[in-house]
């Protein structure tokens, strides 16, 4: 594999083979020297057309820690701001010997685009509404480490699907590593075509948040992408929070110990309620964490071995 | 982890293998490594023993075995993965990275044994200096093996070999243990 595009490029058994390098890569975050040498000599470059602190952070902790050189591009200040089209951005940094491309853009199919153009590795940070593959990865090493395996385990999604590139990359990855996945959403949240997709992936789909949370191993809450929404989704944030927030009155309705996430940044009050947030059963700043070691792990796979090498 | 050409377990080849340690030779060697360590150490106090992946990790559990015996007291013994640090990672394909897990009490100020099954070019033992260097300060590092078969490419030697096995570089030395292979011997092909 020579970029990391979609969930869709991985295997089941190249997703237990990144969790596994994650493994190892969690234990040296515990390490006094916070460094390994895997990636010395490469440079990875971070190009974010969104605004992004933790996915930009992280890719650039992860590669750092690795060794690699990363400088990191944006688009406010880069010659993007003055007109330049993706491509000739592109071209231009991986003009200076660039190894390894870590894109986020707003436009869906970007990524792809342009892994077509140049010779670096390209790794997909989120493009658009499509795909974030690395959170998907993410969020479902953090929910192995807490329930063991996910064969078999009931994932409730729940929030915003429609503008939600990291709900489209969570139902690949947990349905392939066999877990059982509900979405929940509004019906003006839920995408159109859902229910033919739902079918032919194998997840199922609800608007009733209070029936599915009593049953669910794990609930995974979407931010509400107010940026993202060009017209009224809902009557208001109120509304909202009462059909299909994660309230202290839900949060009773859950299992002991069922571990919540939530991609970030969280509107709280919103989506999601300080009581939930805040959590003994809340696992999102270890979502964090394990963004880390799984961004090292991806980094290693695509720009250690030799170019024919990675993951098979 | 030892390279490919280092130790090199394997898939069984055409070629006839010649036994040259059995399982009894095996435990020998390795008790008498234990008891040298003792001797040289004056005991077992700030001892540590570091197998690296894969068949030095168990070599080190029953070196610490025989010395816990011995001493009738447990040795400090943890693991080391070098993928990372291999001078060879950019030329090959990726490999996983093992565990590497340090004794609670970590290694400053130890004396740290690091345990292999072969010794060979000596790349390995370079990486895992480089590795010990990242995780710590030992107050001294030494180096037991298992079987030395010679062909050093680097300026390093053991403080302590099982066996000293004479080889011609095309020659395949192989190590399996009990542990990871289901047998205990050493052969050469």
């Amino acid at each position: 594999m020579k970029h990391l595009l979609s969930i869709d490029d991985l295997s089941t058994d190249d997703i237990h083979q990144l969790f596994e390098t994650a493994a190892d890569m969690h234990d040296v975050q515990r390490r006094e020297v916070k460094k390994l040498p895997a990636l010395r000599g490469r440079t990875v470059v971070n190009m974010f057309f969104e605004d992004s602190t933790r996915t930009r952070s992280s890719f650039e902790i992860a590669g750092k820690w690795l060794s690699a050189d990363v400088i990191n591009v944006s688009a406010k200040g880069s010659s993007a701001s003055k007109g330049e089209s993706l491509r000739d951005t592109v071209l231009t940094v991986c003009a200076m010997g660039v190894d390894g491309l870590v894109i986020r853009h707003p436009a869906s199919g970007a990524a792809v685009q342009v892994s077509e153009w140049v010779d670096a590795a390209v790794v997909n940070a989120g493009d658009g509404m499509h795909e974030h593959p690395t959170q998907a990865l993410l969020d479902a090493y953090t929910l192995q480490r807490h329930l063991g395996s996910l064969e078999g385990r009931h994932v409730a999604i729940i929030g915003d699907l429609t503008h939600s590139r990291v709900f489209r990359s969570n139902v690949q990855c947990l349905t392939r590593l066999g877990a059982r996945v509900t979405v929940v959403a509004p019906p003006t949240l839920m995408p159109s075509g859902i229910v033919a997709w739902s079918a032919a992936a194998g997840f199922e789909t609800s608007y009733d948040v209070d029936a599915v949370l009593p049953d669910a191993d794990a609930v995974m809450m979407l931010r509400v992408q107010r940026e993202r929404m060009s017209g009224a989704f809902f009557p208001s944030a109120r509304e909202y929070t009462v059909g299909y927030g994660l309230t202290r009155n839900r949060l009773a309705l859950l299992k002991p110990d069922v571990p919540i996430c939530h991609p970030g940044p969280m509107n709280r009050g919103l989506e999601i309620a300080a009581d939930a947030a805040d959590a003994a059963q809340s696992v999102v700043l270890e979502q964090v964490s394990s963004g880390l070691a799984i961004r090292m792990a991806v980094l290693y796979h695509l720009l250690a071995g030799s170019p024919e090498g990675g993951i098979a | 982890m030892p390279a490919p050409d280092e130790a090199s377990p394997g898939p069984t080849t055409e070629r006839a293998d010649r036994t040259v340690l059995d399982a009894r030779d095996i435990s020998r060697a390795l008790t008498r490594i234990s008891h040298e360590l003792l001797e040289r150490n004056k005991g077992a106090t700030d001892l540590v023993l570091l197998g690296l992946h894969t068949r030095g990790v168990p070599l080190a559990r029953r070196i610490a075995e025989k010395i816990a015996t011995v001493e009738g007291a447990p040795v400090a013994v943890g693991e080391l993965d070098v993928t990372m640090y291999r001078d060879d990672l950019r030329s090959q394909p990726t490999r996983r990275a093992h565990r590497t897990a340090l004794p609670t009490a970590g290694i400053d100020g130890k004396v740290v044994v690091l345990v292999d099954d072969v010794l060979f070019s000596g790349r390995t033992i370079r990486a895992a200096l480089d590795a010990l260097a990242d995780l710590g300060r030992p107050s001294a590092v030494r180096l037991a093996v298992l079987v030395d078969r010679g062909h050093r490419q680097l300026p390093i030697r053991a403080d302590h070999v099982g066996k000293n096995l004479p080889s011609a570089l095309a020659e395949r030395v192989s190590v399996r243990l009990a542990e990871i292979d289901g047998t205990d011997e050493v052969t050469i092909s």
